[in-house]
């Protein structure tokens, strides 16, 4: 695998804009930025209603994204290449959720919505929603392989890597959530004992797009991660930690990296768990 | 588009006591920017960002310290340091 399998520039989904097997898929934090503008032909997958189970706290099932892939016409062999506004966190998060599931050939816009429009790029009126057919999806059953649960992390403690990837104010205590929301929040703040802090920031340049492999490989060597040994990234719900996942497993091809997506929603609310504070 | 408003967004709603509170407005020309802001801790670690509104506008909540704004606009980015108490608003107006 290399780099150029999963992510992809904006001129080359400028040139795949007419492409019938190229499907851009635009998942964002805000789930109205769709329907303001988006790019030509994108469809929207909606992270909250169609990704998360209705009444539990967890996924849809696979006959869930089975349903939901079909609908937005997106078929086995397609070319799915995702985009959304926050530096791609909640693309990155489809992304790993694709995988999950065993999407084949899945990508990510480099820099997201955000470098589309830094750049002054074309973005449609929100309600220009392209009609694709309804296609026949099969989903796989989820790869556990690269989803952590609860149990994983309180096991992983001090044995393998843990990554936290949330902003140093969130891993130190000072703040319970990302500064564009609200403070208050039930869980204890701090983070799970020997994580080491690396915001999921690090990986990216201002304008969203992704350091180079180079530049990746060097900061998590410098932050001492012993990649020879299992890793678990998380953050406060899974999204911004699916981007680090995305570094690690992805591009620089680390296959024994998982996302935990309860993270610190989560974690901070165990009854019992060990919680560091500060720096 | 309506034109750019002065300050940040509306705070009906928010519980400014226990909030601490960065928010203001970009503005090129007096007319409202669109384009993205980010907070930065003082170690100049990214912490957040936000995409501006329609009329310029946006809004962080923080922790009491010292922080850096950065604007980032086709064509210009333009930092801006911010003192943030708890259960004040501090208000911040740039312009590329």
């Amino acid at each position: 695998m290399s780099r150029s399998d999963v992510l992809v520039s904006a001129d080359w989904v400028q040139d795949h804009l007419d492409d019938p097997k190229v499907v851009v898929v635009e998942v964002d934090e805000d789930t109205a930025a769709y329907d303001k503008n988006h790019i030509r032909n994108a469809v929207r997958i909606d992270w909250k209603k169609d990704l998360q189970d209705p009444v539990r706290r967890d996924f849809v099932d696979q006959a869930g994204f089975e349903a939901l892939l079909s609908a937005k016409g997106i078929a086995n062999d397609d070319t799915v290449v995702l985009y959304g506004g926050n530096n791609n966190w909640f693309a990155s998060y489809a992304f790993w959720y694709f995988k999950l599931y065993g999407h084949g050939d899945v990508r990510l816009l480099d820099g997201g919505r955000k470098k589309w429009e830094l750049d002054s790029r074309d973005l449609v009126d929100g309600s220009a929603v392209p009609e694709r057919a309804a296609t026949e999806y099969k989903a796989q059953a989820q790869d556990s392989s690269i989803r952590a649960f609860r149990d994983d992390v309180v096991a992983a403690i001090g044995v393998q890597n843990l990554v936290d990837v949330r902003s140093p104010d969130e891993f130190s205590g000072r703040l319970l959530a990302p500064a564009h929301l609200p403070q208050e929040q039930s869980q204890r703040p701090g983070h799970v004992p020997s994580a080491r802090n690396i915001p999921w920031s690090k990986n990216a340049n201002d304008d969203g797009t992704f350091k180079s492999d180079e530049e990746l490989k060097a900061l998590y060597e410098a932050e001492n991660v012993d990649l020879s040994k299992d890793t678990i990234a998380y953050c406060r719900i899974g999204e911004r930690s699916a981007l680090t996942w995305f570094v690690l497993h992805q591009l620089l091809g680390q296959t024994n990296v998982k996302n935990y997506d309860g993270s610190w929603t989560e974690y901070g609310s165990l009854v019992g768990v060990p919680i560091e504070l500060g720096n | 588009m309506c034109g750019a408003k002065a300050g940040g967004p509306d705070l009906a709603g928010v519980d400014v006591a226990s909030e601490t509170i960065i928010q203001g407005s970009v503005t090129r020309d007096g007319e409202p920017v669109n384009g993205y802001v980010r907070l930065l801790d003082e170690g100049g670690e990214f912490t957040a960002e936000v995409p501006t509104s329609a009329t310029g506008q946006f809004r962080f909540f923080a922790a009491p310290g010292t922080w850096t704004l950065r604007a980032l606009v086709p064509g210009a980015t333009v930092d801006r340091v911010v003192a943030a108490q708890q259960g004040a608003v501090a208000e911040v107006a740039i312009a590329v």
